[in-house]
């Protein structure tokens, strides 16, 4: 296997596309090199990108946040600003995995990893994020709903690099929250994850977008259950209609951690209480 | 399978190693450089017995390959004590009874110490969360609670003793 370093974005994307064999990213590896244990890859090649710095470093700009695609999770929780502005995010980074798994794994490898259960995604969806991705030739800014396309599959070209995660500037009166549901309080997959983002004006919720995880083949965003709470002051039937959305927008598996009927049902109490908080956390009051 | 040579510091000192590409730290400190300090419990990430820290960041040292401590800095338990003299968390683990077997010991050492180096004074629940990625299927983790903040009882009182010098 060979392993390279590489000192930018582009120069990983051109030893993707050159290797005939496997070959993937290596960022945090808590996916990958948990996987490759398992004897369930073998790559020819693994490009580090952790010593790209265009891939390094959280930067607040005009146009909201850059989080490079090699930042670990324990960055996004020591980030004020970001915490600030983003606690949705922020939370749903702090629960993957322990504080060892967070010294190492970032929120693009969580995406690229293409776990319908990842929990950053439904957050990211939530925030309107997107990712800046590289190939060898262009550069393109794509929405991260737009990406995964189901377990374990991405809208990404063999040797397509995610460079950076973007989070948008936010109005005042903004709030944004991550729940997961798992039968223990940390180390676990989630059976449901519900993410609510939304704006206030005077009380009154402006916009919203609302997503769910670990409850369909990838993370959703589901517009029928923002509508529901858009232009009310997140009464009871409005929760009631938008948790209805949500359970109606599942199409879960049965397993060991939750049925079916178990997640659709869960998916719309997590994301009753997530717009509950999301609420709170813009200045609302209920 | 091609190997790589190694240049990185683990406890302070320089240290050079060469080994396959695809080889973990873990199995890299142990083997090669001969720390056996760092254990081996799951080898996936879910029991921190292997817990180290690089750059100042802890981190499981089997998902971490030999090749990515090029250049960087790394501590094992075998850097916690100086000398003879154990690190207040290593007596505290003692006096407590805070270990049976031991193997997941030294993941608990490096875990506790971040923490209060981040947190010197944390709560009960505060250290059961920062312990979450560490696994004991022999103490119960009460006596490793104890001993945690026992520890970090000591060292609050042996910094105000410095501070008041
Ligand atoms: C003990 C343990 C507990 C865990 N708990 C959780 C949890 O609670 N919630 C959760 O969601 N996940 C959890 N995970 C899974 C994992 O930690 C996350 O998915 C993590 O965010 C992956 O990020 P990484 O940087 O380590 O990715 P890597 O393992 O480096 O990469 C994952 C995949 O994405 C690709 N990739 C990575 N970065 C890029 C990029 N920039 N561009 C293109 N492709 C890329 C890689 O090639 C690989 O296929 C856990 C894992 C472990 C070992
Ligand atoms: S051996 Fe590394 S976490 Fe268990
Ligand atoms: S003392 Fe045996 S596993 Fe902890």
């Amino acid at each position: 296997m060979r392993y390279e370093t590489p000192e930018t974005t582009r120069d990983a994307a051109a030893l993707l596309a050159a290797e005939k064999g496997e070959a993937y990213i290596l960022a945090g590896g808590t996916d990958l090199l948990v996987r490759m244990k398992a004897g369930l890859l073998e790559p020819d090649l693994l490009v580090d990108i952790k010593q790209v710095p265009a891939m390094n470093g959280i930067q607040q700009t005009a146009a909201g946040f850059r989080i490079g695609a090699a930042v670990p999770a324990v960055e996004l929780g020591e980030h004020r600003a970001l915490g600030r502005t983003w606690p949705g995010v922020v939370e749903a980074a702090k629960l993957i995995g322990s504080d060892q798994v967070q010294g190492r794994c970032t929120i693009a490898g969580n995406l690229c990893n293409a776990s319908p259960a990842a929990d950053t995604v439904p957050a990211l969806m939530a925030a309107g994020a997107k990712a800046v991705v590289v190939g060898p030739e262009r550069r393109r800014t794509v929405p991260v709903e737009k990406l995964p396309r189901g377990p374990g599959t991405m809208a990404l070209a063999k040797s397509e690099v995610v460079e950076a995660i973007l989070l948008p500037q936010r109005p005042a009166k903004s709030g944004d929250a991550y729940l997961r549901f798992i039968p223990r309080t940390e180390m676990d997959i989630a059976v449901v994850g519900a993410a609510v983002n939304l704006t206030l004006e005077r009380g009154v919720v402006k916009t919203a977008r609302i997503a769910l995880g670990a409850v369909a083949p990838t993370a959703v965003l589901v517009p029928r259950a923002a509508r529901a709470i858009i232009g009310t002051r997140l009464d009871d039937a409005a929760l009631e209609k938008m948790a209805a959305a949500c359970s109606a927008a599942c199409n879960p598996i049965d397993d060991k951690r939750g049925t079916i009927a178990y997640r659709v049902k869960v998916a719309g109490v997590l994301a009753r209480r997530a717009a509950c908080i999301a609420y709170e956390r813009a200045g609302g009051k209920r | 399978m091609s190997t790589s040579t190694v240049s990185t510091t683990i406890n302070g000192d320089a240290v050079q190693f060469a080994c396959p590409t695809d080889e973990s730290l873990l199995d890299a400190i142990r083997n090669r450089v001969g720390l056996t300090g760092v254990k081996e419990g799951c080898g996936t990430g879910d029991c921190g017995a292997c817990s180290i820290t690089m750059d100042g960041r802890l981190v499981c040292s089997c998902l971490v390959l030999g090749v990515e401590a090029n250049g960087r800095a790394i501590e094992t338990v075998e850097g916690m004590a100086d000398g003879d003299q154990l690190h207040p968390l290593q007596e505290k683990f003692i006096e407590h009874a805070a270990l049976q077997c031991g193997i997941c010991t030294p993941g608990f050492l490096i875990a506790a110490r971040v923490l209060l180096e981040r947190n010197p004074d944390p709560t009960e629940k505060e250290i059961r969360y920062a312990l979450a990625g560490n696994l004991c299927r022999c103490t119960g983790y009460d006596k490793i609670v104890r001993a945690v903040q026992a520890a970090a009882k000591e060292m609050r009182k042996a910094s105000k003793k410095r501070t008041r010098k």
